[in-house]
């Protein structure tokens, strides 16, 4: 019976108010009402995921990095974690390449987004869906 | 996997549930074997085969490799003056790549001062102790994970290499006895997952072998580096039996049995694992 | 101050476009994880991360908790001359961190 308390004392709580509209009020708040492309932004993260704790994400855009056109920022958005925001990043013509890659975490199976803002002001995003396994042993808080 | 609705399907009843699936399971083939067969020494394949190619590139590459962040504080630390002696590490032994060169291969070993056998941590703070004149690091501490997995490091790419004779066969025997025996709530054993079903799912993920080629490793579940008896540990609590302490013989004994059962294999330190 | 893994090529042509890599020991804890006493341990987060070149930034970060613990990001940038990358991690307390390393550009 204790055991079963430990268990369930290793569980994370995720608040209520994680959702798909969360991330919508996030990403508006950096787009304002500009509106978003899909296309030129590409995110890769594994589609099957063995551990949620540390997800590889590369985000890559199309882009020729002049110091006329060239991606200012990229941010990365996803919609059931208890934050709809994962990074954002800065950018300029001195990147030679739009792109950086990380890790991340994803509480569940969902969707990721990239949105990438470009020096000419468009904003353009992709997005890739992620299922998420669950580890087969969990272990206790108190290891 | 059923979802509650919002994913948030607690996970120790996941976790109970894959184990129940697997025992009736077991249970419904109980008549084809009893005893646990030990793997044919030229199949076993190391947990690096049972990880997603992207775990896999995480492992293998230096400058990516998490654990290497661990390897990097035990070379500080292999350089650190302490103790009454206040002598480092390499005050005695030098540079570790060539005093430490597959030394974590042969751990466990027997040490006949003591009668039994130790693992490297605990080999770790006997010299620490005894020689150094420092304080024992605790189990699973920072540093002593870190010093463990810069030391092990050095065993890298050699093959696994504990001894076995006379005095040490008792305590693998006495290790190998705890891999087959059925335990915890779940009244399931080491043998029946890792020698019977290895390659099989479990809850999302394969099944491995079991060897423990990497300690310690980085583990994503558990966002750092760990030792292999934190990994024992966690394996008994899944199968609900009571972990033993750390440090305890029977850890020790099992960690001696795999280790012999892995004899051969070459050391990946530190791996990265699920 | 933490343990930190940058890898930056030690020589680079100048105009070509090289990959840096950075790692940082943090446990990155997200404020939503329970412990043992059964509350909520706080957050403890690395918020920014920022890399200059020879004093001129070349790249920046915001992190939030659903960055990975030990921090891994991985960039580019174009090798304009010799000198030195700065790499300054921040947490949320405003506790900073900076190391650096340098490259030859021939």
């Amino acid at each position: 019976m204790l055991a079963g308390c430990g268990a369930l004392a290793r569980f994370t709580v995720r608040p209520a108010a994680a959702t798909p509209e969360m991330m919508a009020e996030a990403v508006r708040r950096f787009v304002g009402e500009a509106p978003v492309r899909r296309g030129r932004v590409k995110i890769d993260v594994p589609p099957i995921v063995e551990n949620g704790n540390t997800v590889p994400c590369v985000v890559a855009v199309d882009s020729p990095m002049t110091e006329t056109d060239f991606v200012k920022a990229i941010h990365v958005f996803n919609e059931k974690n208890p934050l709809p925001h994962v990074i954002s990043v800065k950018l300029g013509p001195r990147a030679g390449r739009a792109g950086f890659s990380t890790r991340i975490r994803l509480a569940d199976s969902q969707t990721v987004t990239a949105i990438a803002e470009l020096s000419d002001g468009t904003f353009w995003s992709g997005d890739v869906d992620v299922i998420v396994t669950l580890a087969a042993c969990i272990e206790e808080t108190t290891h | 996997m059923t979802d509650g609705g919002d994913g948030s399907l607690p996970r120790h009843a996941a976790t109970a549930a894959a184990g129940l699936g697997l025992v009736v399971v077991l249970l419904a083939g109980a008549w084809t074997a009893v005893l646990a067969v030990e793997i044919p020494l030229n199949q076993r394949k190391s947990g690096s085969e049972f990880i997603s190619p992207d775990t896999r590139a995480m492992q293998d590459d230096d400058t990516e490799n998490p654990g290497m962040l661990s390897v990097l504080d035990g070379e500080a630390l292999w350089k650190e003056k302490a103790g009454v002696t206040q002598k480092s590490c390499a005050d005695c032994h030098g540079e570790a790549a060539v005093s430490m060169k597959a030394v974590a291969a042969r751990y466990p070993a027997f040490m006949p001062a003591l009668g039994r056998p130790v693992d490297l941590e605990q080999r770790i703070n006997l010299s620490r102790v005894a020689d150094q004149k420092s304080a024992a690091l605790p189990f699973e501490s920072k540093d002593l994970l870190a010093l463990t997995a810069y030391i092990a490091r050095q065993s890298r790419g050699m093959p696994i290499a504990v001894e076995e004779n006379a005095q040490s066969k008792p305590f693998i025997e006495a290790g190998r006895e705890i891999f087959e025996r059925r335990q915890g709530q779940l009244d399931l054993s080491c043998a029946q997952c890792h020698d019977d079903n290895w390659g099989k799912r479990l809850a999302g993920g394969l099944v491995p072998q079991a060897h423990p080629t990497g300690y310690p490793i980085y583990r994503l579940e558990w966002q750092e580096l760990g030792s292999l008896q934190r990994r024992l540990r966690g394996c008994m609590s899944a199968v609900r039996a009571t972990p033993y302490e750390y440090g305890a013989p029977e850890l020790v004994n099992l960690e001696f049995y795999l280790m012999w059962r892995a004899r051969g294999m070459t050391m990946e330190t530190p791996a990265v694992r699920p | 101050m933490a343990r930190a893994l940058i890898n930056v090529p030690a020589t680079a042509k100048k105009g070509e476009v090289i990959e840096i890599k950075t790692m940082i020991a943090h446990v990155m804890e997200t404020g939503y994880r329970i412990g043992v006493t059964g509350k909520p341990i706080p957050r403890d987060i690395i918020d920014r991360f920022v890399c200059t070149y020879n004093g001129e930034e070349i790249f920046s970060a915001e992190l939030f908790p659903a960055i990975s613990a030990n921090p891994f990001i991985s960039f580019f940038t174009v090798a304009t001359e010799s000198g030195t990358l700065s790499f300054a991690w921040t947490d949320q307390h405003g506790q900073t961190q900076v190391q650096t390393a340098q490259i030859v550009v021939e």
